[in-house]
């Protein structure tokens, strides 16, 4: 079994999850080779074949050029799985990919069981092994799911990719995320609302038992989306990552994308009407009940101490 | 201007998953079901765009049973003009790639100048419909879309990077949109608009008529996750849970101290 793992760079940096990428190919028992539109000057670590486009010349962002430049390398190196990062750069260039080669595309990959990849399903309620009927399948990995317990090493032998221009996207820049309001990165107790608070009034609630613990008050994405809260208040991968002392989800799914933003919380309570939502995968405890009847009884006794 | 958005009816997850005998998928009885969320933004956008450019027609397609009806019905009560139904009682066995060929089969010959879609949706979450269909159809496509602009045949957008970053870029059209949350506030439909919705046509094409290509992935099995050992679960009366909460923390955490 032969793999391509196509690592991701970013605005002078490389992203960490090449060392997913290696540790799949590893888990696999599976050969690899490396695919990076980067800079020379900064170089993963691995050892084995790295085909290098210049990010100067091939942009950074430029999915259908990015898609000829793979394309060539895969045609040379006859992999049977294309890996790529479930990552905004990952899930926007697979299916460009996958269409291309005819070859069946497996998303989000959380494990390997029996040589088949699982993938979840319905917030992580289901999972789902699934096999492609391909001869060549184009995977995307979910994000901290093959974390290496070591950081791999080595240093790659360099094979530049030849870079002819085009593409029919333009890319003029980044914006940083919004600066200002509060730093949830420091804080060690932090209360954090989720869309169950049903509406915006309720926010206080959350608000109230935040005073109450001494802590911040946090979000889930629908509340901030629905601007019930402030953006700098969103816990997840599009919003900030924490890891405070105590972490209070309240009425929180538990949806990946959240998990990815406070599993390295020591503690985390749950307050969710839902018996079976995902949070209750990572909960020290979690508390089957309606939080707004929950909440304030529980602010009200803790006053009290 | 002609316009599409793709749309597809997902169960409520907050509902109670069944693995179905077969073991391949989850059992549909007994679930609420609702338009995927992404596809809402999806539609409003598209909506607010006919509204910019005035002289323009919005479709929605939708690929499913008949009960996906009730899910389009809510996309023309949001302001979407008229709607394609691809009736396939089968379409949950149709993977990406098949769902996707049904759709650019559909609007090769349609001349849109844009197609909206989710940037997934929430059951399955491939993130591969709308970028399959572009690349299909050759035309370009934008992904994980935050802002989105049009004036004068270009599009002006912001997609959503990790850690809140955004990626400024721009296309010409005809192109294809891929809709992230966050992206537009959806609207709820007005009653007079229900009603008029009931009005608009809503036409059922059998999948047959599209030349279904087949799927190139095959389910395996469907199950539940293994619990990892998981924490403790307590359910009861509000204050005896308060009570038994404070206990807890006071014992495994500093946070009381
Ligand atoms: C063996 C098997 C069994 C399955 N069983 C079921 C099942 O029982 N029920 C079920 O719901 N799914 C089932 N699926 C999943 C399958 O039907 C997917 O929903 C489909 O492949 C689309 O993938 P996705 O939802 O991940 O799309 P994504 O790529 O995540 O969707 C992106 C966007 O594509 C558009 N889109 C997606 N689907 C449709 C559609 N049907 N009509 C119009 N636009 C659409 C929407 O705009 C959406 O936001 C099964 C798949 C297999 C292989
Ligand atoms: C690329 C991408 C990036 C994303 N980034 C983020 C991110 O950074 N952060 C983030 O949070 N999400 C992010 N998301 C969205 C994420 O996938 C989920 O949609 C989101 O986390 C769901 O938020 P939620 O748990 O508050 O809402 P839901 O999933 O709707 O869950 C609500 C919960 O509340 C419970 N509930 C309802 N009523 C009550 C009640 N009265 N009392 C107690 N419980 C109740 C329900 O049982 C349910 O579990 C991202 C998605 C994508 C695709």
């Amino acid at each position: 079994m032969k793999t391509l793992l196509v690592a991701e760079y970013r605005d002078g940096k490389l992203l960490g999850t090449s060392s997913e990428l290696i540790n799949f190919a590893t888990q696999m028992g599976a050969e690899s080779a490396m695919f990076l539109v980067g800079s020379e000057s900064v170089l993963p670590n691995y050892a084995g074949k790295l085909y290098l486009a210049d990010i100067g010349q091939a942009g950074e962002f430029n999915p259908s050029l990015h898609k000829q430049l793979l394309l060539d390398v895969i045609a040379k190196e006859q992999p049977q799985l294309v890996v790529l990062p479930h990552s905004s750069y990952g899930w926007d260039l697979a299916p460009r990919i996958a269409f291309a080669l005819k070859a069946a595309q497996i998303s989000e990959v959380v494990e390997i069981k029996d040589g088949n990849m699982v993938v979840p399903s319905c917030n992580s309620k289901l999972r789902r092994q699934v096999k492609a009927t391909t001869n060549i399948t184009v995977v995307t990995l979910q994000g901290g799911a093959f974390t290496p317990v070591d950081d791999p090493s080595g240093t790659p032998e360099v094979i530049k990719v030849e870079v002819t221009a085009g593409g029919d996207i333009q890319f003029s820049g980044y914006e940083a995320a919004e600066a200002g309001g509060v730093d949830l990165s420091k804080a060690e107790i932090i209360v954090s609302a989720g869309r169950g608070i049903g509406k915006p009034e309720n926010l206080a609630i959350i608000e109230n038992l935040a005073k109450a613990l001494k802590g911040e008050y946090g979000a889930s994405r629908p509340v901030v989306d629905a601007e019930w809260a402030d953006q700098s208040r969103q816990v997840g991968t599009t919003g900030q990552t924490v890891t405070p002392k105590l972490y209070v989800a309240c009425g929180i799914s538990g949806a990946i994308q959240h998990l990815a933003g406070m599993k390295k919380s020591e503690f985390v309570l749950a307050i969710n009407t839902d018996k079976d939502a995902p949070i209750g995968e990572i909960a020290d405890v979690l508390a089957v009940a309606d939080l707004k009847q929950l909440i304030p009884i529980l602010t009200e006794k803790l006053n009290a101490l | 201007m002609k316009i599409l958005v793709c749309i597809k009816q997902v169960p409520d997850m907050e509902s109670k998953f069944k693995v179905n005998a077969a073991g391949n998928w989850y059992e549909e009885t007994d679930l609420a079901w609702r338009m995927n969320e992404y596809d809402e933004y999806a539609v409003e956008q598209a909506v607010q765009l006919k509204q910019q450019v005035g002289e323009a027609d919005l479709t929605v397609l939708c690929i499913g049973s008949d009960r996906v009806k009730e899910t389009m019905k809510k996309a023309l009560a949001m302001g979407c003009d008229r709607g394609v139904h691809i009736l396939d009682t089968e379409s949950h066995l149709k993977d990406p790639y098949a769902i996707a060929f049904l759709i650019a089969g559909y609007a090769k010959d349609k001349g849109f100048d844009l197609i909206f879609t989710g940037m997934q949706s929430q059951d399955r979450g491939s993130a591969q419909v709308g970028v399959l269909i572009a690349e299909m159809l050759g035309i370009p496509s934008l992904t994980t879309l935050v802002e989105f602009s049009y004036a004068d045949g270009a599009i002006n957008a912001k997609r959503e990077l990790e850690g809140g970053i955004k990626a400024k870029v721009s296309c010409a059209t005809p192109a294809l949109v891929t809709c992230q949350l966050g992206l537009n506030t959806p609207r709820y439909p007005t009653l007079p608009n229900i009603m008029k919705a009931k009005k608009k046509e809503l036409i059922s094409t059998p999948v047959a008529d599209l030349n279904p290509e087949v799927s190139l992935l095959e389910v395996l099995q469907v199950a539940p996750p293994e619990k990892k050992g998981g924490g403790l679960i307590l359910e009861g009366d509000p204050a005896d849970l308060a009570d038994q909460l404070i206990k807890i923390l006071k014992e495994k955490t500093t946070a009381l101290a």
